[in-house]
């Protein structure tokens, strides 16, 4: 992609897809029925050649973690396809998978809870070799296990085997945890933010230990993680996830010397910098990363970006958020008024490309287009208004029109891969509508 | 592997002297038994009360016919002289006799034997069932799950004791009214109980993180379950099965009260023998009844108290340690000592 094309990837992803069903209400769950999906994973592409750092980086809810367990087997993807080796992995069977988990390790976030309570650590750490027939008895473990142990760290050695989880700090269970992923000697290691529990002295020490096995047992890492320091630190090629979708994907020298897409812009601002004398980072990202089981239209990004424009994909629910944050901010008689001219407003929270905007009881449209005109001129930059294409004052309320949504795609561009309206070649507008799923 | 200024792992280590590994059959043995040791005040008293009336039982019921002066159907002496029929207590009958002529001190020893053999083979059976079954219903869920709960809450609907008659009743054909039959009617009553505790416990266990990293090594459903779910899962059942087993005594004896337990000629039972004392009760003859129903409310004491001492001492959550105070070693005068 950005660099000359080695041999085979190690493992190769394209177009995955993992999402989970929701059962909605008691009555729906009553007759069984789905309501809606989370789409947490939603066509994902990558590739990881061999000895290569990827990062995935991302929120909270953005779908990275699922993506780790989606490639490892342990999430069911919806579709697309996960190439290791050339073997694809989509549509196999738990049974069949399993040999090929001697090649493909995670270490999970929550050290504390990722080893079995009631184990001690030698049969914890030894247990992969019994699971994989490679040793019969625990007792034959013991000098893989050692080694295993020595490599980590945990030494003296002859201490740490009778222990159990609850003896053990986290850096020395996160190390335990990695003395079990390498005792196979995999090729590929996802790590879920192996380093995001355990204290920031800790940390760096884990990090540099992740790095000291890459070089010794020449692994392929899967990084996945939400801080942005430690992607830096350790990745060779990162990419930023937006509820399950990629959206800057590249080396990590250049994301970080010239940032495209605007969330990249606004995670990079999040990073404490200890030599600014601004104290702490400006402009975070408005608002929370939305429902992902009804994530915005066309760009996901665009409710919270500040660079949005008229193509990303205005809805009805923009609209509603504009609405509640004038009246946020305003004394309780003008709220009043103001809050009567509208009526139901919840009906502004399925998206609708032509919504209606129910005026209150003894009010009409034209009022509610008039209120729209004052909030518009109050702040005229806010790039909702731009999404507007028409409004019409009907019986009973304003319809509001809105563009059609474009749905930014990855393009190559200076050097990274980067899914934004602001860098794309622009489509013609119709062609890439939603599917119909999306739209209502 | 030489691993590089890695002090953090070391650094906190107990300082823990030449430490040589013990065998690994022992720590286990003394993990399990530490939270008993560490035990302090109520619980303590609760846990060692049980332990104390539990074991004065299963000594009567192992050495019962040593321990007891006659057998539990002997109606007369070795020569053949027949014992006086609701007889007080005296030397040769401490506890008297009953209306069978037959002794009653015995009989309640012989009982707690019944008593013992029928509770354990009951908890046997009922975790042989009740266990393997809450395991797969709550790890592998779905239909399996649903299935399996519908028909566990239909059996706990049907009033208990009704239930075990039926079995009592349905079973007896084929194993006579012996212990065999009474057992397994009082396990089918308790199955779905294990069943339940078992299965709610392996759903909230199904979703930590080191089932999920045991799959992500590899392991099979059935390591998964044994190694990882079950393990955790065990904790919880010696508590169960002691409440449980107190709970069966007092069902097996309602069972013999009220005809449907165990055949008189198989065996002493308690609750028979209240049944039978119901009468003598009006006579002013207190020894048949008070016996029997005296040794089913102490077995019954011992195990709920063995059982609430069990659930204090094991369960992390309600568990309180003892703080053990630190004492330094006394200071030696060196001349200018300063006290």
């Amino acid at each position: 992609m950005t660099q000359p094309p080695a041999a085979e990837p190690l493992l190769e992803v394209r177009d995955l897809r993992t999402h989970f069903s929701l059962r909605g209400s008691f009555g729906q769950r009553l007759v069984g029925r789905e309501s809606g999906s989370v789409k947490a994973v939603d066509g994902v592409s990558f590739e990881l050649r061999r000895g290569e750092v990827l990062g995935l980086v991302g929120e909270s809810g953005s779908g990275k973690t699922t993506l780790g367990r989606t490639v490892l087997g342990l999430a069911e993807p919806t579709s697309g396809s996960i190439r290791f080796e050339g073997q694809e992995l989509v549509g196999r069977r738990e049974r069949e998978l399993r040999p090929l988990r001697k090649r493909m390790q995670m270490v999970f976030q929550d050290p504390h809870a990722s080893l079995n309570p009631a184990m001690d650590l030698l049969t914890a750490v030894g247990h992969p070799l019994i699971v994989h027939g490679v040793v019969k008895r625990v007792r034959d473990t013991v000098p893989m296990v050692t080694n295993a142990l020595e490599t980590v760290g945990l030494s003296p050695v002859e201490q740490f085997l009778p222990k159990y989880p609850g003896d053990l700090s986290g850096g020395q269970k996160q190390r335990a945890m990695l003395a079990r992923a390498i005792i196979m000697n995999p090729d590929l290691l996802v790590a879920d933010e192996p380093v995001s529990m355990l204290d920031m002295s800790v940390r760096a020490k884990i990090l540099e230990l992740m790095l000291e096995l890459k070089s010794e047992f020449e692994l392929t890492y899967l990084y996945i993680t939400h801080d942005l320091a430690t992607a830096k630190f350790f990745c060779d090629t990162i990419a930023i996830m937006y509820l399950g979708r990629i959206v800057e994907y590249g080396p990590t020298e250049t994301i970080f010397r010239d940032p495209k897409h605007p969330y990249t812009v606004a995670l990079l601002g999040a990073v404490p910098d200890p030599d600014s004398s601004e104290g702490l980072p400006t402009d975070p990202p408005r608002g929370e990363v939305p429902d992902a089981a009804e994530p915005p239209l066309g760009c996901s990004f665009h409710p919270r970006c500040p660079r949005a424009f008229e193509r990303c994909g205005w809805d009805s629910r923009d609209l509603k958020d504009r609405l509640e944050a004038r009246w946020a901010g305003m004394p309780e008689s003008q709220f009043e008024r103001e809050r009567a001219v509208i009526g139901d407003i919840e009906a502004l929270e399925s998206p609708s490309q032509a919504a209606i905007i129910p005026a209150g009881k003894g009010h009409s449209g034209s009022e509610v287009s008039a209120l729209l005109d004052e909030m518009r001129k109050a702040d005229p930059a806010e790039p909702t208004w731009s999404g507007i294409e028409s409004t019409s004052v009907e019986p009973g309320g304003l319809r509001v029109r809105f563009r059609p949504p474009v749905e930014p795609r990855l393009g190559s561009r200076d050097g990274v891969d980067v899914a934004c309206l602001l860098y794309g070649e622009s489509e013609p507008p119709g062609q890439d509508r939603l599917d119909s799923d999306r739209s209502v | 592997m030489a691993m590089p200024s890695v002090e953090e792992p070391t650094a906190n280590t107990r300082p823990a002297g030449p430490a040589p590994v013990r065998a690994r059959r022992f720590r286990t043995l003394h993990r399990m038994f530490a939270p008993f040791a560490e035990a302090r005040g109520m619980p303590r008293f609760v846990v060692w009360a049980g332990v104390a009336i539990t074991t004065f039982f299963i000594v009567l019921a192992l050495f019962s016919p040593a321990i007891a002066p006659y057998d539990f159907d002997q109606y007369r002496t070795a020569d053949g002289v027949r014992f006086a029929k609701q007889e007080a207590p005296s030397s040769a009958h401490p506890f008297g006799t009953n209306v069978m002529s037959t002794d009653v001190l015995s009989r309640v020893i012989f009982g707690a034997r019944t008593a013992i053999e029928v509770v354990v083979l009951s908890i046997f059976v009922s975790m042989a069932i009740g266990l393997p079954l809450g395991l797969m219903s709550g790890y592998f869920g779905g239909k399996l799950d649903r299935i399996l709960l519908v028909f566990m809450d239909a059996l706990i609907a049907f009033p208990s004791l009704l239930f075990a008659i039926v079995i009592a009743f349905l079973l007896s054909d084929t194993f006579g009214r012996g212990v065999t039959t009474a057992a397994l009617a009082i396990s089918v009553v308790y199955i779905p109980q294990y069943f339940r505790v078992v299965r709610n416990h392996v759903i909230s266990i199904r979703e930590e993180a080191y089932v999920e990293a045991a799959r992500a090594i590899g392991a099979r459903p059935r390591t998964v379950i044994r190694r990882y779910v079950f393990q955790n899962v065990v904790q919880n059942v010696p508590v169960i099965a002691t409440l449980n087993a107190a709970d069966a005594i007092l069902t097996l004896a309602a069972l013999g009260f009220l005809g449907y337990g165990i055949q008189p000629t198989e065996a002493a039972e308690w609750g028979y023998d209240i049944q039978r004392a119901i009468s003598d009760a009006g006579a002013g003859i207190w020894w048949t009844g008070l016996f029997p129903g005296c040794a089913i409310v102490l077995l019954v004491t011992g195990l709920t108290l063995l059982g609430e001492g069990l659930n204090d001492v094991i369960n992390p959550v309600l568990r309180r340690r003892r703080i053990i105070p630190v004492r330094f070693p006394p200071l030696r005068r060196n001349g200018n000592a300063d006290e």
